[in-house]
């Protein structure tokens, strides 16, 4: 196997009796797409933040194209492309000036980092807002711009911290699409998300988090499979002898009150026989999603 | 480490050309406003002050204050609020430090800037008393190298509590007991010597007593006893503040 790029083993991280990280391990293999999930507060951002050497770790070992982060952070930081949470483009610069100033921090020569500016900015359609200013532009193009930006230095390695959150479906496709286009170019990506069907559409590989610990890790499409099956029967309004007939099959479900879930493989037939007998108002039958795999691991209680 | 340290003050200095024709307005003007309040409006109710041995105008004797607490002001704003302003509001420092920058170079690019802002303020405040006759060259071409010096040592002090304070309003209380009682109190506008022994001995621990000093040494062409000893002085506020400061920033970055 390839020396994978990102390799962590048991990564720890406490702010005083706060347990943020613990005991988290994964690798991520050249040209892949990686992400982590999980509720708010589950420490997504905290691994991210380790990976590119923004916190120190408290335990464990780290290393980042086979390199100690805690040793080579500098020479770590040369080779990758950060997309942080927060919109960190300066207002005090045009948009143009925000790529080259910062292809200047990684000692960039000017001719080569104004071709990139152009280049980038032309990738992200945004070449006709290159003398504007961050604080003029909508979320959807500020968040291209930091994928341009961070995209300056040609990183073998690409964090993004939740790329999309708080943008319009339009702009999510647009994001979507550059990351599809960079992965076919072979990036490899670490991205963490709560939207499960940015994850199930660009992650090869995902591990969902909670409280500072990896619930499962795999693909999506086999997290799915094993966790909850082919697809998801919804019946609102249950009567009591449907919990009753659900519960005597043995069959896997969660029961929400209003509602219930029942997961697994079924065929038509059994979905006719319970619909017609047991909900005359109609139920409901679709493929199962990695929603319902992280609901059902992370439970449906608020995170606040 | 260098190169970082440049790279961080490249990026002050692009967005203070942009702004250049409002940025150095107040140093261009303020001088000439104290000129003409305490210079010409009080200068008629002074007359001259002793210095040394002999007596000079009082616009001679505020003049060489006014560089020093240019100086001072300078650096000490640019590190506290337009320093705090970019790493608390605008995230430039976050932005930075996903780059092969260090916090150690961000924060030395910072004060080198603050200092750097004083040196500008101070080149352009030293046209305007050129013109007044107040600088007496060539030694009056030291006070540039002089700003940097003190720039550095009043910008560390400013980081260093942009280093601590949580909020934007908290640095009212520096300003307020540090920055303007040696405004007022470093034999700005009155000489030290009529003063009570008590209040000489507070004010020699003020380090703006120290660059005023110097700057009215260079001014007028004379190098008192006092040199090497005032600029130890503010050297040494360098070498204390600047570490505090890169240790808090290094706290409050580092998460």
């Amino acid at each position: 196997m390839l020396e994978p790029i990102v390799e962590a083993l048991q990564l720890r991280k406490t702010y005083g009796q706060l347990v943020a990280v613990d005991d988290v391990s994964f690798t991520i293999a050249k040209g892949e797409c990686f992400g982590i999930l999980g509720p708010n507060g589950a420490g997504k951002t905290t691994t991210i933040r380790m990976t590119y050497g923004f916190s120190p770790l408290t335990a464990g070992s780290l290393r980042v194209f086979g390199l100690d982060v805690s040793r080579h952070a500098r020479v770590i930081k040369a080779r990758i492309g950060v997309c942080q949470q927060d919109n960190t483009l300066d207002p005090d610069l045009t948009i143009f000036q925000n790529l080259t100033v910062f292809a200047r921090y990684f000692n960039i020569p000017k001719p080569l980092a104004s071709r990139k500016a152009d280049e980038l900015l032309r990738f992200m359609s945004l070449d006709h807002r290159s003398h504007s200013r961050a604080l003029e532009l909508s979320g959807g193009m500020v968040r291209r711009i930091v994928l341009a930006r961070a995209l300056i230095n040609q990183p073998e390695l690409l964090i993004l911290d939740e790329p999309t959150t708080g943008l319009d479906p339009q702009s999510r496709h647009q994001v979507w699409e550059r990351l599809d286009n960079l992965r076919r170019q072979g990036m490899s990506i670490l991205l963490t998300t709560h939207y499960m069907e940015e994850a199930s559409r660009l992650c090869d590989r995902i591990i969902i988090m909670d409280q500072g610990r990896i619930l499962v890790q795999g693909k999506p499409s086999e997290l799915i499979r094993d966790h909850i099956g082919k697809d998801v029967m919804e019946i609102s309004s249950p009567a009591a002898d449907l919990r009753t007939y659900i519960r005597l099959q043995k069959m896997s479900f969660e029961d929400l009150g209003d509602r219930i879930l029942v997961y697994g493989n079924h065929d038509d037939h059994l979905y006719r026989y319970i619909s017609n007998r047991f909900c005359p108002e109609g139920c409901v039958m679709r493929t199962a999603t990695l929603e319902d795999v992280f609901l059902k691991l992370t439970g449906r209680g608020l995170r606040e | 480490m260098s190169t970082g340290i440049l790279r961080v003050w490249q990026r002050n200095l692009d967005v203070y050309r942009q702004n250049w024709k409002i940025s150095f307005m107040p140093p261009l003007l303020e001088p000439l406003l104290y000129l003409a309040a305490f210079g010409i409006g009080l200068s008629g109710l002074i007359g001259e002050v002793a210095y040394g041995d002999g007596r000079i105008s009082y616009l001679a004797f505020i003049a060489p204050a006014l560089l020093a607490i240019n100086i001072m002001n300078n650096a000490f704003f640019e590190n506290t609020y337009a320093s705090f302003v970019r790493m608390y509001y605008q995230k430039t420092f976050d932005a930075m430090m996903a780059t092969p920058l260090s916090v150690e170079e961000i924060i030395t690019g910072e004060i080198v800037w603050g200092a750097t802002k004083s040196v500008i303020a101070t080149a352009i405040m030293m046209v305007i008393l050129t013109f007044f006759d107040l600088i007496h060259y060539p030694t009056g071409l030291l006070l540039i190298p002089l700003a940097f010096c003190g720039g550095f040592a009043f910008g560390s002090i400013g980081m260093y509590f942009t280093g601590i304070v949580s909020h934007i309003e908290l640095f009212n209380l520096p300003f307020f007991l540090f920055i303007t009682p040696m405004f007022l109190f470093s034999g700005t506008f009155f000489p030290l010597e009529g003063m009570p022994p008590w209040a000489q001995m507070l004010a020699t621990a003020l380090p703006l007593t120290h660059l005023v000093d110097l700057t009215r040494g260079l001014c007028y062409g004379s190098f008192a006893k006092s040199f090497p000893l005032a600029l130890g002085y503010l050297l040494l506020f360098s070498l204390v503040f600047y570490p505090l400061a890169l240790t808090k920033m290094r706290r409050r970055l580092i998460k």
